[in-house]
């Protein structure tokens, strides 16, 4: 750590409280489409610890690949399994989309 | 192997590891001092081959040969995620039917979609002057050429990311890694060897074949995650399975206990 003025300590101190409380809601979250939210936030705040610990490139990494292509994933698997899993063989899914609630079907 | 067995050697090796470990801790300089010894070293090398971001200068030319590694193994993982995730004999594809965007949504993904795309460029272009790189931009790249599915439809993606261009494209970024370091072998000598004019400090072609590497790297790893994303959606939205008539339990992403519709 190469915080030499007490500013970057108290920063790096507030990053590390941050990612213990997302890093533990996301242990504690059971349900994946919930945990995939609090992952993305939990990639922000490591990418906030990263930018405090002076490791910028680091951070990008983490901000693109902890908050958006990791819970993407894990949206889309959960996606397909509840497609499976509710029998759409025969139909063809009619959401093009990422969320059922925030859309409605077209009159069409 | 029995459970014993298996205990025993675990233990073993545990307590070997621990001892080893321990013992190497013990010759590490102390944490949190002035002294840098692999810093100053590294940002000397840097600064002789002209490279202002210290990390691409360690990534793209003085452990270059790491990052192949690495940009390989990101190669293997995407080769094995199409292989298994491609659609199987008995799975049918049904195209999706489009359905309403809200217009705030659309909007905002329209507006959202070119900027993303610039910064990705922007970060690829500028690794070897400021933080990122190629692997950072790539991502951005590619997750933000999927606001096109998130403002519009999967058949908006589908044409905006033509993906046996992108399948090409990864397979071009990984063989021009391999190709740049057969070159600094050819030239220089030895595999991946830093041959190019170096330029001028903090300049755009600065740092010699270090942006060559790093573009390499950013078409490699933005093709990719656009492929792996593709199977991903191909998956989630079109192919559809067979056997499946009835509601299964316990399919709800792997959390049992919850029913599949809890959200």
């Amino acid at each position: 750590m190469s915080g030499t003025s007490g500013g970057v300590d108290w920063l790096v101190a507030v990053a590390l409280v941050l990612v213990t409380v997302t890093a533990t809601c996301a242990a504690l979250t059971r349900d994946p489409v919930r945990q995939a939210a609090v992952l993305s936030a939990l990639g922000l705040c490591l990418a906030l610890l990263f930018v405090a610990v002076q490791a910028p490139d680091v951070a990008l990494s983490q901000l693109a690949v902890g908050s958006a292509l990791t819970p993407l994933l894990i949206l889309l698997t959960v996606r397909k399994a509840r497609r499976t899993a509710r029998g759409d063989g025969a139909r063809p899914d009619r959401s093009p989309g990422n969320g059922d609630a925030r859309r409605e079907r077209e009159g069409e | 192997m029995t459970r014993n067995t298996r205990t025993t050697v675990f233990l073993v090796a545990a307590a070997v590891l621990a001892a080893a470990f321990t013992w190497a801790c013990t010759g590490l300089p102390r944490f949190g001092t002035d002294t840098h010894p692999y810093g100053d070293r590294a940002v000397r090398a840097a600064l002789a081959h002209r490279t202002a971001n210290v990390v691409s200068a360690i990534n793209f030319d003085q452990r270059a040969l790491d990052t192949l590694g690495e940009e390989s193994i990101l190669f293997a993982a995407v080769l094995g995620a199409v292989v298994l995730l491609r659609r199987a004999r008995d799975e049918d594809r049904a195209d999706p039917e489009p359905r309403r965007v809200l217009p705030s949504t659309r909007l905002l993904g329209a507006a959202l979609l070119p900027v993303t795309v610039l910064v990705g460029v922007y970060v690829v272009a500028h690794g070897q002057l400021s933080p990122g790189g190629g692997f950072q931009g790539g991502v951005v790249l590619a997750t933000g050429l999927h606001l096109a599915y998130v403002a519009a439809d999967y058949r908006v993606l589908r044409r905006v990311r033509p993906l046996a261009v992108f399948g090409a494209l990864d397979a071009t970024g990984a063989g021009a890694f391999t190709a740049l370091g057969l070159a600094g072998l050819i030239a220089g000598g030895s595999y991946l060897e830093n041959v190019l004019p170096l330029g001028t400090f903090n300049q755009l072609t600065s740092g010699g074949t270090v942006p060559l590497v790093n573009a390499a790297v950013g078409v490699e790893v933005a093709s990719g995650v656009i492929v792996l994303l593709a199977q991903f959606l191909d998956q989630a939205v079109e192919i559809t399975s067979p056997g499946h008539a009835g509601p299964v339990q316990n399919t709800g992403g792997g959390a049992p206990g919850n029913p599949p519709e809890a959200s």
